[in-house]
């Protein structure tokens, strides 16, 4: 009787108000206390940080062991691999700080999702054969309890390269490696070229190079998910936020002819929060610059490059963001199911989309056609001059063809010598790269992130040796040329 | 997408008995309520204690393993028995049938017994290749691409055949004349779309494909791509909706004033 009389006479105070009841009183927010009560006796339960004055859920820790700046493709393999090298569980902090959640610029979800072995440096060869089978054996390496299995929606039909006669030579050394690697490709005649793609025209092609297995293009953002679900449950802390700044402490020491040299290490990283000017900051062991396009300001902050030209100090970090346009076309007599994606001898490269007659392709522009990389804006006019008629000349069915849409995105393009950067850095001991790799990372995030992980674990390259992707070949002036950049 | 691979749960069936075979990965056999209480216990615990997730991810890797473990390459029976012994003895293993170019179909009985009388005659080579509900994945083809005038091959309902496999068997093009992927849950468009290397098909079978998003425009798009080659298992008609009924014009009654 009592107990249905009480909530009724509360709920009667509630709608009255007394007049001298509001002087001084309360107003009883029953739901609101509860709630809060609630959170207070949580807090005090084991398992959760105790934060009863100041509410700091949504900063990142104020230790972390490993912090990786960037959560992309290959922030997110970095981080992977660190948990599924390190020598007992639980052993390694890993905390990712990516500053924009949505991913709305970021190079990975943005990218045509094309995987293939046609390269001229055994490494990058290497690299995407690991990739593939990685991408092949996905639902074994990202396995998690209770979670549906990944559809990478991966259609193996293979690279088409074409090369005219100056480049035919090129390609043939470079098809001897990449079958010495270990690849599956396969030369062409243009006669050959024509039995099995009637489509195509050959003029102006002396050879085809047409990747047979472990090549094709998948769904980046399926493989995005992927290694966030799996490295979130493999106890790795996300954090949004934007890196602001690196509190250092350096040496100055001697080399052995006496020239000196300032030794960095990187103590904190300042975390700032989105839209606030609150950040948190974070004590940390090793920084991996993996932020992709953004990477040369996250080297600046920790101070890279601050130095006379032409010394190791002033060595900057050669990577700048590019931006390249894909356009989706449709095209109703266009080459059917069975067609690979075709790379003309002009550089403009297409594929198929789907099973509606769908195509998206583009071009990469020259050094003087290069857009502004300030904005993600598309510039239809570039498909209309510089994309089409190259596309038109090799398929002719193409002369008919109508845009769908077209998006922009960047490239974390090293200006060096367009192959990536990996491993530490000579003087801030340190910062560990994962960055640079011009068009594609996607397909190499795998194995990089892997050998990365192995760098900081073991100290040095264990299962692929990316000795000559690391930072002083900018000093020492070593150019690795990759020849077949898409 | 998860429809196809829903029957990829973990641990909950292993412990209703006997495991039947890595076939029924996850085709418990209990009833849909007990098997949901049981699943979300099983849940609540995962989510509660790290242990307990661990033990299920170091059974589901142990389920995992056992799939490798019956498709490692029998390289030493290659080097003894030639290539066609040791593709056929795969074969046999996992549960399938092999015929030999003039000779009867060899298939295990219910126990996995097979006749061992084929080590004699292995140098014939092998003509057809029946691997309905076998666990062949893509390191196991190792061992039946060593079958190099197969003319006919069937992977009906195979669980672990995908779109990768599929890219794989492009060195049977000079000889494969018949392929069945009937029923096999992970084959979609996307690997149908490198069998265009196999120019020499004359049959293909591509009914019930679950991961195959428009049969109907697949089965002509495939047409196209192989033009002597006859496709079969799909209604052109499938997935076309029929317009609304038209009412049939009732001439007796009368006509309203």
């Amino acid at each position: 009787m009592i107990r249905r009389v009480l909530p009724h006479g509360l709920g009667r105070g509630l709608l009255t108000r007394k007049p001298g009841t509001r002087r001084g009183g309360f107003s009883l927010d029953w739901d609101g206390k509860v709630s809060e009560i609630k959170k207070k006796i949580k807090s005090i339960l084991p398992g959760r940080s105790c934060d009863l004055l100041q509410d700091t859920s949504h900063l990142p820790p104020e230790h972390s062991d490993v912090v990786i700046v960037g959560g992309g493709v290959l922030g997110l393999s970095v981080a992977y691999w660190l948990k599924k090298l390190e020598s007992r569980r639980g052993a390694i902090r890993v905390l990712v700080v990516e500053r924009d959640h949505t991913y709305s610029q970021a190079s990975t979800g943005l990218s045509v999702g094309g995987i293939c072995q046609q390269f001229s440096l055994p490494e990058n060869i290497q690299l995407s054969l690991f990739s593939a089978s990685f991408l092949r054996n996905i639902n074994e390496y990202l396995a998690v309890v209770d979670a549906p299995p990944l559809d990478l929606r991966f259609s193996p039909s293979g690279y088409l390269l074409l090369a005219s006669e100056k480049d035919a030579a090129a390609m043939e050394s470079n098809v001897k490696v990449q079958r010495q690697v270990g690849a599956k490709i396969s030369l062409m005649s243009p006669d050959q070229l024509r039995n099995k793609f009637p489509w195509i025209n050959t003029e102006g092609v002396a050879l085809a190079s047409y990747g047979m297995e472990d090549e094709g293009w998948f769904d980046p953002w399926c493989l995005l998910q992927g290694l966030r679900r799996k490295v979130q449950s493999l106890g790795v802390l996300f954090c949004q936020g934007e890196v602001t700044r690196f509190v250092s402490s350096s040496q100055r020491m001697l080399t052995t002819d006496d020239k000196a040299v300032v030794l960095k290490r990187i103590h904190k990283v300042h975390v700032k929060m989105d839209c606030s000017l609150e950040y948190q900051p974070v004590e940390c062991a090793i920084v991996v610059n993996a932020a992709g396009a953004w990477s040369a300001q996250i080297a600046a902050l920790a101070g890279i490059g601050e130095g006379p030209p032409g010394t190791l100090q002033g060595t900057k970090l050669p990577v700048e963001p590019r931006k390249r346009y894909v356009y989706v076309w449709h095209c109703p007599q266009g080459p059917g199911l069975e067609t690979p994606l075709v790379a003309d001898t002009s550089g403009a490269y297409f594929r198929r989309e789907g099973l509606g007659s769908n195509y998206l392709g583009g071009r990469s522009p020259t050094e003087q056609e290069e857009p502004d990389p300030a904005n993600l804006e598309v510039d239809h006019d570039f498909f209309q001059d510089k994309v089409w008629p190259h596309l038109a000349l090799r398929i002719p069915a193409f002369e008919t063809l109508k845009v769908q849409s077209a998006w922009a995105s960047y490239y974390d393009y090293n200006t060096f010598d367009q192959n990536g950067v990996v491993g530490p850095h000579p003087l801030v001991a340190n910062m560990y790269f994962a960055t640079g790799f011009s068009g594609h990372g996607l397909q190499q995030a795998p194995g990089v992130g892997r050998a990365v992980a192995e760098m900081i674990l073991k100290g040095r390259f264990q299962t692929i040796d990316l000795s000559p992707f690391l930072f002083t070949r900018f000093y020492l002036g070593e150019k690795i040329q990759e020849n077949n950049i898409i | 997408m998860a429809a196809p691979w829903a029957s990829l749960r973990l641990v909950a069936p292993m412990w209703n008995g006997r495991i039947r075979g890595i076939h029924r990965l996850g085709g418990a056999v209990a009833p849909e309520g007990n098997q949901k209480k049981k699943r979300t216990i099983l849940q609540l615990l995962t989510n509660y204690f790290y242990d307990v997730e661990a033990l299920r991810d170091y059974l589901l890797q142990r389920e995992m393993y056992k799939v490798h473990e019956k498709n490692r390459s029998f390289t030493w029976l290659e080097k003894q028995h030639g290539p066609y012994g040791a593709g056929a003895f795969f074969i046999l293993k996992q549960g399938g049938a092999v015929k030999f170019r003039d000779k009867e179909w060899i298939r295990p009985d219910k126990y996995g017994h097979f006749s061992q009388e084929f080590w004699n005659f292995c140098v014939v080579p092998v003509e057809a290749v029946d691997a309905s509900d076998c666990d062949i994945n893509y390191e196991g083809l190792d061992n039946l691409l060593l079958l190099k005038e197969l003319q006919s091959l069937s992977l009906q309902r195979c669980s672990h055949v995908d779109d990768w496999c599929l890219s794989r068997l492009y060195p049977l093009a000079d000889s494969l004349q018949e392929l069945s992927l009937a029923g096999c849950p992970r084959v979609s468009e996307r690997g149908l779309a490198c069998l265009h290397h196999l120019r020499n098909l004359r049959r293909l079978d591509i009914s019930d494909l679950p991961a195959v998003s428009n049969p109907g425009l697949t089965q002509i798009l495939v047409e196209e791509m192989l033009p002597n080659c006859e496709v079969v298992g799909v209604d052109w008609a499938e997935g076309l909706k029929s317009g609304p009924e038209e009412q049939p014009q009732d001439t007796a009654s009368p006509v309203p004033a």
